[in-house]
């Protein structure tokens, strides 16, 4: 259980020594990590959970009268109350687990899309990651609604002036990143929750990109939807967490039928389960809720001021090195931004220049990120993306730019 | 030469590098040198779209054998392009369509080839044995 006085004070090569993945060699050079925007590595204490939970626990949940399914059923529900307690959610039926931020937003886009009519609007952000883009497109199509897009400047900010006029008694859902995973702006999403809630929309916060960089408050934020990932915030991969408000969800049709989401079922009719069972059909990813309470836990523990204030650094240290470099341009420099450097260099193709830094050791991600849309706005046919998390270091950025440089010497 | 003797040679030229980053300046090198498609040729037909660069490809037939010309937007793509061709260059549609194209991993270049790794390569690869099978 989360105990609040026990925040570990921030020791760089304390927290890099908890990633054994981070100790690799790869062709030969020492691995550097830079596509924590795709995916995060692993602390030791989640590779031992997952190991302790088919070693010690497995068993299905919930049904079980034995022993093993007990035991395996109270840490489920346990990592369900951690990560309640870590977004501050105030119930915790209000947390369910599904496989992703992505499961999560189709989950909204289906049930809450029930509740729909003809002519209702939809609103997103013009620098939405395809999964916060096509469910919504796909519910427009199947309910004949409108999908709306908030425009963005060439900084990469969204345009909130003509958001207030997007806005209309017809709105009946907001869905908007947290942070753009392809350029690291940090939306106004307070200002969106608050203007979208003043006409009586919904709003849905892809979270993907920022729990594992921010303290998220699903209460202060007054959100009615939260989604993210557990892959990105540390824990395994294949589980995620839909926040939702009780009265909305329970508003809501079930997604899928299946075990664990009835009541009672007969051939004449069947009654759903209460929250969160009613929307977690079938036999869930038990050790990914488990070792994803298990991330949280050790989260929970680090102190997140100091994280924020070290990949702040990184990602300043990083753009102000990479600007020295003749013909590169940074993609996304909104003034509020996460630790995303996404840039382009003049004549040359992103692909070429991650895979030389991939020969160098430096994992980055090159290419559109998801966010085509993005893409065409800069008329670029993609971006180099180094995304930092908090075990990162400024040698490691010194040794990118070392790298960068070589790779161009190649290449032009 | 026959195919298998012209994989054997890129294979052997490959081999004096024991270095990634040598390998690779090779291959930019190849990419550098390869005679280009005019952009004004490069029509939606000949591209294969691949998520991170793409590829154009067209090929003809001169008597009996084969002519392949092809580009991409990233010069590393364009390079291995440069290889592939020089194997699959001035040869019958049967041989094309029945080669096994070994050289690829043996100088380490495999994961270029993957289905996964969505730079164009296996599509062209597969659209160039295509055009072979055609024209048997």
């Amino acid at each position: 259980m989360i105990v609040e006085n026990e925040k570990i004070p921030f020791d760089i090569n304390a927290i890099r020594a908890e990633f054994p993945v981070l100790k690799q060699k790869i062709y030969g050079k020492d691995l550097i990590y830079f596509d924590n925007g795709a995916t995060s590595q692993k602390p030791q204490v989640v590779l031992d959970a997952i190991n302790k939970y088919y070693s010690q626990e497995n068993s299905n949940i919930h049904r079980g009268v034995h022993h093993l399914s007990q035991v395996a059923t109270s840490h489920y529900e346990e990592a369900r109350t951690i990560i309640q307690k870590y977004i501050n959610a105030p119930l915790q039926e209000e947390v369910l687990f599904n496989s992703g931020t992505t499961a999560g937003i189709n989950m909204v886009a289906f049930c809450f899309g029930e509740l729909l009519t003809e002519g209702d609007e939809i609103v997103i952000s013009a620098m939405e990651h395809h999964s916060n883009i096509v469910p919504w497109q796909m519910l427009c199509e199947r309910k004949k609604c409108i999908l709306k897009v908030i425009p963005m400047t060439k900084k990469g900010e969204l345009e909130m002036d003509v958001f207030d006029n997007l806005l209309s008694n017809k709105t009946k859902l907001v869905a908007v990143s947290h942070i753009s995973n392809s350029l690291g702006t940090i939306n106004p999403i307070e200002e969106i929750i608050e203007k979208a809630h003043a006409i009586g929309a919904k709003v849905l916060i892809d979270g993907a990109q920022s729990i594992q960089h921010m303290k998220v408050d699903v209460q202060a934020l007054d959100c009615d939807f939260y989604a993210f990932s557990g892959h990105k915030v540390f824990g395994p991969t294949g589980v995620g967490v839909l926040y939702g408000k009780k009265e909305i969800l329970d508003s809501m049709p079930p997604y899928q039928g299946g075990g664990d989401m009835i009541s009672k079922v007969t051939f004449e009719k069947t009654t759903y389960n209460t929250l969160p069972h009613k929307f977690e059909a079938g036999t869930p990813h038990i050790a990914g809720g488990i070792c994803l309470g298990t991330a949280i836990e050790y989260l929970s523990k680090l102190d997140i001021d100091s994280i924020q204030k070290h990949e702040y650094e990184l990602a300043q240290y990083a753009e102000q090195e990479l600007l020295n470099i003749d013909g590169l341009r940074i993609i996304g420099t909104a003034k509020n931004k996460t630790s995303v450097v996404s840039f382009v260099i003049e004549g040359i193709h992103p692909f070429d220049i991650g895979t030389l830094l991939d020969k160098q050791g430096i994992a980055v991600r090159t290419g559109h990120h998801c966010t085509q849309p993005v893409m065409s706005f800069f008329e670029i046919p993609g971006t180099i993306r180094a995304s930092f998390a908090f075990y990162n270091t400024k040698n490691e950025i010194d040794i990118f730019i070392k790298a960068v440089n070589r790779s161009l010497k190649m290449l032009r | 030469m026959t195919l298998e003797e012209k994989q054997i040679q890129i294979v052997e030229e490959f081999g004096i590098f024991d270095d990634w980053m040598d390998k690779y300046e090779y291959i930019i090198e190849l990419g550098k040198e390869l005679p280009i498609i005019e952009e004004a040729d490069k029509s939606d037909d000949k591209l294969i779209e691949g998520c991170q660069s793409r590829v154009w490809l067209d090929s003809s037939m001169e008597g009996d054998k084969m002519k392949f010309v092809a580009d991409s937007d990233a010069i590393i793509t364009k390079g291995i392009i440069g290889l592939l061709i020089r194997v699959m260059n001035n040869e019958t549609p049967k041989t094309i369509a029945t080669a096994d194209l070994h050289f690829i991993a043996d100088i380490g270049l495999q994961e270029h080839l993957s289905p996964t790794r969505a730079n164009g390569l296996a599509s062209m690869v597969q659209k160039l044995k295509m055009s072979a099978l055609k024209a048997i």
